[in-house]
Order: structure tokens, then C-alpha cells, then sequence
């Protein structure tokens, strides 16, 4: 910018100094669109156009939202900075969306084992074991693999930190893999000879599973439902906001995709304790998924809208399909088999819900702005010595 | 030591954090009513601290082409652009655009004859012993008595640069461009009024990326600060997600987070962080916390004596969302207008409430199995 856009004769006004009306706001006159050279000048001009630092509503690719039979709120009016976000979009791929399911999946089928041991239903047992370890391996991998420095993950084992429920995970990681790990190994046992020294551990492979198992099982519902505080505790709008619905959603998804493998993996005589699990996870995570939904006003809307809107919609189609086949098929393998498979599937697209919707809702400022800016409207700001802002379920 | 506020609430985070008896708290306040938005602090910042190049973008929207905080931008100049109409068609005002008048306060400052570029010279920067010095202009003769005259003077200088080479014209620093309503076609124009400011870690209180690190690589210094440790740092990203206001990321090439660290090095040498020095219009200020609190909250009064009634404090109150941030700001507009969340709370305030939920669903989860552990096979 010098001083030749300045004195530039009139009547070379390029369309920079044609402000849009259609980005006036309400309080100024929108039909006036001069059509000679602006005094202000090409550059300011063009960012005037542009309608920068004034209410805007919404994001233009937001209109063609608007009558959106899932709209839960009226769009809203709020101001940023030329619409960037205020938050960083998590750093997290989807590995941490396949890390919630594995997670899941490895815990409830932990605990599902222990029944499954207690009943003497043997193929669900080893079944479950195995299910556990592989989860496990592949949670420890996701994990690591979405370390921006991989080969430090052990800086994690330097400190336990109640406040950072990484930390927290990590070490209930650590206390649940070997104890799972063990059970399953175990399982190997009956490979072993009947005679000598190897004999022996054949001998006391199955109470020391037993044991392993119900200690990983002990552990297991705190790792079902960390991951809930996880992402909670973090600035991510839709994921701060539903802290009370989901460790709901992930505990019940967890045991909804436990019963699932259990279901694909066991004999149909044995699956009867994996078909009620199936049914009373499958209610849990669908009752918290629904206040998730539908609970949060404004900060609901990324869970129902877009690609994570249709991933939990397809999750509650399978879910309920999956209860109803285990239920209605019971006397066929393939009918448990695929309603094993549905509710795996449900479970991982509900993780993958969760994931995206939070992200979304780090991408739009509106997010931020608005509900704090109710907030306020309303006298309740964050304020430690006037604690009425924390929100009343 | 852990206290009752270590979560939430007024906390003198050093002490909270296990120092004893340490030095006071250092923060910044960054004063935006003065802020000429010349980017000496990014390049200060970079220079010092040996951040990265962080892409060379024209983003299209404003003279910022940084485009916010991140792992290699530490300090980032907001700029904003509104239009402000002024449409006071008084005597000496004839020759300005028309139009509604964007704030009483504009309106009511023309028509009090003020000049405001010898007002602004005249209140300074409110930093003891900075140039010109606030406290002793107070006492100054050229108060608004002389604004009159200077008033219209000041018409006649703006007819005067439509010919362009007016006596006495005031640059009003706009770039190659005319004074407002220079040009004969001024009906329906509208003012312009720049809002710059350079946004940097608050370094909170409550430190949501410091409360999350599960490595230990946050920490908390003895100046109250909060640094990360890139040798210890395995990227998890936790603290990206967790801060309130998106300032620190992970830098792509290293796989590590970064962030502004109030130049932690030199304040061990009792140095004055490296953007606060390289400030020339003393918009960015160093100092102990209290001190600068007390400081940030005469300038916000005397800005409002004078008419600057959108002057407002951010960040500086213990009792916020944050527990009050150690670098707070002046801000002349809402916060987000300048990308700043209005209301940030520290997520893990309500981390009890997450721990307690948490077990109630594990328990529920543990509920389910025993039920269904009961039953046909």
C-alpha cells in the first residue's frame, strides 16, 4: 500500500470498493454500495469487505443448514476474530477413536471373562482372554503411535499424576496389561505336556489365570471409563460440556462390544450371561448417548449434525440391531455371530462419534463464543468466589 | 503446597506448586490502547528464543498474517479492522463523512473539540518513567482548553489535504491514504478504527496444559510461569487440547509442544523477557504480577476519564475462570472480537465432578456383569 492507490484517479475503483451489503450488519444502512474510489483505500477496503471484526451469523457454509430437521438450536449471533478458531483442533488421529474402542473392548471382555470363568463356559472364557490381549496390544499401539515422539512414551511412566488423567490411564494400563496379558497366556496351557516341570505349570496354569483374570477384571471398569475423563478434561467444547453422560457412554459401549466378541467367539450354549450384557450395556450407552444428543443445547448440535451426527445414528441402528439378533437368534451361531459382529461395530462407531463431533467443536468459534457468552448474559460468569456457574443436571 | 485452590480459585501458583519462599510473580501486561501492531515482538520473540519460520502466508484477512498462536508463533499481533461511522455534521465537521455515528463516545469526543492525536501524546503509555510519562502530563498545560482552536484547525487541515498538500496536515498513519472524508464523495462513508493487539500465553494460574501433562514436562517455575521441558515433552498432545486459549501446539517437524515461556532463561538472569523489551510503544509490559495488576487498572480508569469507556481489563482477575492469568491484557473491544474466548474456565475444575462420574459408571459397568452373570446359559 503507498501512496498511489491514494491518488489514483476516481473511476479506477476495482471491486474492492464495492463493500457487499449482504455482510452489513443490522445496524448499519446495507443498501448504500458506492461505486467510486474510497477514501480509505484499496487494501483497508477490501478487508472492510470482507466484513471483518463485526457480528457475523454464523459461516456461510453453515446457511444451507438452516431448516435442518436435526438443528437443535437457532443458529447463532455471536463476534470473532475474522472466524478463526479460538481453540487448537486436538492434535489426536483417529488412532485415539480405534484406542477407545480397543480400550473398551479389551476391558469388558476382562470382565465378562471372569463370569464366563466362574460359569465354566469355556469357550467364551478363552474367547474373551484372547479378545482382551489382542485389544490390549492394539491400544498399546495406538497409544504409541500417536505420540508426536514415540520413543519417549516412556516419559509417561515418570510421574502418576491425579490431575492429568493421562497419567492416570497410563498407569491403569499398566497395572491391567500384564494381569489380562497373563490370563490369556495362560489359556495356552493345555499345549503343554502332561509331565515334568512343564506339567506342573499345566497343573496351576488354570487357577493362576483364574487369579490374573480377576484381578484384571478388578482393574478393567476403571479403564472402560478413564478415557471418558480423558477427553472431558479437555477445553474441547462437546467434550467438556457431556463429563456427566460420558463415562455412561463409554461403559456401556465397552460392555455392549465385550458381549459382541463374546457372542462371535462362543459356543451358542454359552452365551446366554454375553446376550444380557449386551442388553443392559447396549441401554446404558444408548440412554447417555441420547442425553448427549440431545442434553447440551448448542454444544449437542456436533453429535447430531454431519459426519458424527450419521456415525451415531448408524451406531444406535446397530446396537439395536445387534441386542435384537442376539436375543431373537439364540439358537443360531450365525445369527449370534453377526449381532456379536453389529455390536462391535456400533461401539466402534460411537467412539468414532465422540472423537469428531469434539474435534468439530474446536473448529467453529461459535462453540467457544456462544455458551460463554450465555453465560454471562445470564450473571453466572466462572468465577471462584461466586461458584453458581457449574452446571446443575 | 496442595491446597484447597489448587483446582480452582485465588492461588499463588509458585507456592502451590512446592517453591518455598518464591520470587514474585512476573507477568506481562499487554496494554492494546497503545499497540501499533509493528510486529517487534514476534520478531523478538523469534530471534531469542529460536523459533521457527511459521510459513509465509498471506491470509487475506488483515495486515495479521501470522494468523494466531501456535508452537512457532509465541507472540501474534491481532489485527482488526472495524468500521466506525461518524456523522457529527457540526460546523467543523462539514467536510468528515456522513452517516450514524458508530459510539456516543466518538460523537461526544468531536464535539468536545478534542484533538485526539495531542490527547493521546498527552496520556502516554501509563508506564513510571516511560515516554511520555502519564503521571506527569497530568499536571501539563496543554489540556483540553486549547482543543477548541486545535479543533478547527483541524477542519481546515482535512480540506486542505483534498487539494493534498494542506499546511498542517496531521498523518493520521494510514498508508497512502487520505484523511477520512478528503475526498468529495463522502456520503455514506465510514470512519475506520484499527484494533491491534499482541496475544502471547497467559500463563494462568490454573494451567489446564500443565494440569494434563502426563510426562511431567509442564512445569511450574519459581516466577510462576509455565514452561515446557522439550527434552522430557513425548508429544502426546494432551495440552493442546486442554488450554482454554488455543495457545500451545504441537510443531509438526519436531513432534513436540511449544509455547511462549516468558523467556524463562532471562528471567533467570533477571533480564526483561525479549517482546517486552523490543516493545517500542511500551504496549507490552513486564513486571511483577501485583504491581502490574495495580498499574493496568489506573490505566483502564484513566482511559474511562477521558471517554475511553470500551477500555476494559482482561485476564486480571484471581477470581476468573482461570484463577486470573499472568499475562492479561487492555483490550478496547470484546475479547473475542480479538480471538480471545470471553469466559475460559480450566477444564480440569471440574475434574473431581469427572473422577466421581467416573466411578459411578464403572460401578454400573460392574453392576451390568454381575447381572448378567445371573441366569441361562
Amino acid at each position: 500500500m503507498s501512496g498511489a492507490n491514494g491518488t489514483r484517479p476516481e473511476g479506477s475503483a476495482g471491486p474492492a470498493t464495492q463493500p457487499s451489503p449482504t455482510r452489513e450488519p443490522g445496524g448499519e444502512p446495507a443498501g448504500h454500495t458506492p461505486t467510486r474510489t474510497d477514501p480509505v483505500g484499496g487494501q483497508a477496503a477490501r478487508m472492510w469487505e470482507a466484513g471483518m471484526g463485526r457480528r457475523e451469523k454464523g459461516r456461510a457454509g453453515r446457511r444451507k443448514r438452516r431448516g435442518d430437521v436435526h438443528a437443535v438450536v437457532p443458529e447463532a449471533e455471536f463476534r470473532s476474530y475474522y472466524g478463526q478458531p479460538i481453540l487448537k483442533p486436538p492434535i489426536w488421529t483417529h488412532d485415539i477413536a480405534y484406542y477407545l474402542f480397543t480400550g473398551g473392548l479389551a476391558a469388558g471382555s476382562s470382565m465378562l471373562a471372569v463370569v464366563a470363568d466362574a460359569r465354566g463356559e469355556v469357550s467364551v472364557r478363552r474367547g474373551l482372554r484372547l479378545t482382551s490381549l489382542g485389544a490390549l496390544g492394539a491400544s498399546a499401539y495406538f497409544l504409541i503411535i500417536d505420540l508426536g515422539r514415540p520413543e519417549r512414551f516412556y516419559n509417561m511412566l515418570r510421574v502418576a499424576k491425579p490431575t492429568s488423567p493421562m497419567s492416570v490411564g497410563t498407569w491403569i494400563l499398566t497395572a491391567y496389561g500384564p494381569l489380562a496379558g497373563a490370563a490369556a497366556v495362560l489359556e495356552a496351557a493345555p499345549l503343554l505336556p502332561d509331565r515334568g516341570v512343564l506339567g506342573l505349570l499345566r497343573r496351576c496354569a488354570p487357577p493362576a489365570a483364574s487369579a490374573a483374570g480377576a484381578g484384571a477384571a478388578v482393574v478393567a471398569p476403571l479403564l472402560a471409563t478413564y478415557t471418558a475423563v480423558l477427553f472431558a478434561d479437555t477445553a474441547v467444547p462437546s467434550w467438556h460440556e457431556v463429563h456427566r453422560e460420558l463415562p455412561f457412554v463409554f461403559a456401556g459401549s465397552a460392555l455392549a462390544a465385550s458381549a459382541g466378541a463374546a457372542l462371535v467367539l462362543g459356543r451358542t450354549g454359552e452365551v446366554g450371561p454375553a446376550r444380557r450384557a449386551a442388553l443392559l450395556g447396549a441401554c446404558l450407552e444408548l440412554t447417555a448417548a441420547h442425553r448427549v444428543e440431545h442434553g447440551h443445547g448448542l454444544l449437542s448440535e456436533p453429535y447430531v449434525q454431519g459426519r458424527p451426527g450419521r456415525y451415531l445414528r448408524a451406531a444406535r441402528a446397530l446396537t439395536v440391531a445387534g441386542v435384537a439378533g442376539a436375543w431373537l437368534g439364540r439358537r443360531s451361531r450365525l445369527a449370534c455371530a453377526a449381532s456379536g459382529a453389529a455390536l462391535m461395530a456400533g461401539s466402534l462407531l460411537t467412539r468414532m462419534a465422540v472423537f469428531e463431533a469434539g474435534v468439530h467443536s474446536t473448529k467453529d468459534p461459535k462453540y467457544v463464543v456462544v455458551p460463554q457468552r450465555e453465560r454471562l448474559a445470564q450473571g453466572r460468569p466462572a468465577r471462584s468466589d461466586t461458584p453458581q456457574d457449574i452446571p446443575v443436571v | 503446597m496442595v491446597s484447597a485452590n489448587s483446582l480452582y480459585g485465588p492461588v499463588d501458583p509458585a507456592v502451590d506448586a512446592g517453591y518455598d519462599a518464591p520470587p514474585s510473580r512476573k507477568g506481562f501486561f499487554t496494554d492494546t490502547s497503545v499497540c501499533i501492531g509493528c510486529k517487534a515482538c514476534e520478531v523478538a520473540c523469534k530471534e531469542w528464543n529460536l523459533v521457527p519460520e511459521d510459513g509465509i502466508d498471506l491470509l487475506g484477512t488483515s495486515y495479521d498474517n501470522t494468523g494466531g498462536l501456535g508452537a512457532d508463533s509465541w507472540r501474534a499481533v491481532h489485527f482488526v479492522e472495524q468500521s466506525r461511522p461518524i456523522g457529527n455534521k457540526g460546523a467543523p465537521f462539514a467536510e468528515l463523512p456522513t452517516g450514524p455515528s458508530g459510539t456516543g463516545y466518538a460523537a461526544a469526543v468531536a464535539a468536545a473539540g478534542i484533538d485526539a492525536l495531542e490527547e493521546a501524546s498527552r496520556l502516554g503509555t501509563g508506564v513510571p518513567g516511560g515516554q511520555p510519562v502519564a503521571e506527569a502530563a497530568a499536571g501539563g498545560g496543554c489540556g483540553c482548553s486549547g482543543g477548541g482552536g486545535g479543533c478547527g484547525s483541524k477542519s481546515s487541515a482535512a480540506a486542505s489535504a483534498a487539494a493534498g498538500a494542506g499546511a498542517g496536515t496531521k498523518l493520521l498513519g494510514m498508508p497512502g491514504m487520505h484523511a477520512p472524508g478528503a475526498l468529495p464523495d463522502r456520503e455514506g462513508r465510514s470512519d475506520v478504527r484499527w484494533l491491534m493487539a499482541s496475544n502471547v500465553c497467559k500463563h494462568c494460574t490454573h494451567a489446564a496444559c500443565l494440569d494434563v501433562c502426563p510426562t511431567g514436562s509442564l512445569f511450574r517455575t519459581e516466577f510462576g510461569t509455565v514452561v515446557v521441558q522439550e527434552d522430557i515433552c513425548n508429544g502426546c498432545g494432551y495440552c493442546v487440547s486442554a488450554c482454554p486459549y488455543g495457545v500451545i501446539d504441537r510443531r509438526e517437524s519436531d513432534g513436540r509442544a511449544w509455547k511462549c515461556t516468558l523467556c524463562y532463561d532471562r528471567l533467570k538472569a533477571d533480564e526483561t523477557p525479549a517482546c517486552a523489551k523490543a516493545c517500542p510503544t511500551e504496549s507490552i509490559q513486564f513486571g511483577d504480577l501485583d504491581e502490574l495488576r495495580e498499574r493496568a487498572e489506573r490505566r483502564r480508569q484513566q482511559l474511562h476519564d477521558v471517554g475511553v469507556t470500551e477500555a476494559r481489563l482482561y485476564g486480571h482477575d484471581p477470581h476468573d475462570g482461570v484463577g486470573g492469568d499472568g499475562a492479561f491484557f487492555l483490550l478496547l473491544d470484546e475479547p473475542e472480537v480479538y480471538g480471545l474466548p470471553p469466559d475460559p474456565v480450566v477444564t480440569t475444575r471440574d475434574l473431581p465432578d469427572m473422577y466421581r462420574t467416573m466411578a459411578v459408571a464403572a460401578g454400573a459397568m460392574v453392576l451390568g456383569v454381575l447381572a448378567s452373570a445371573v441366569g441361562r446359559r
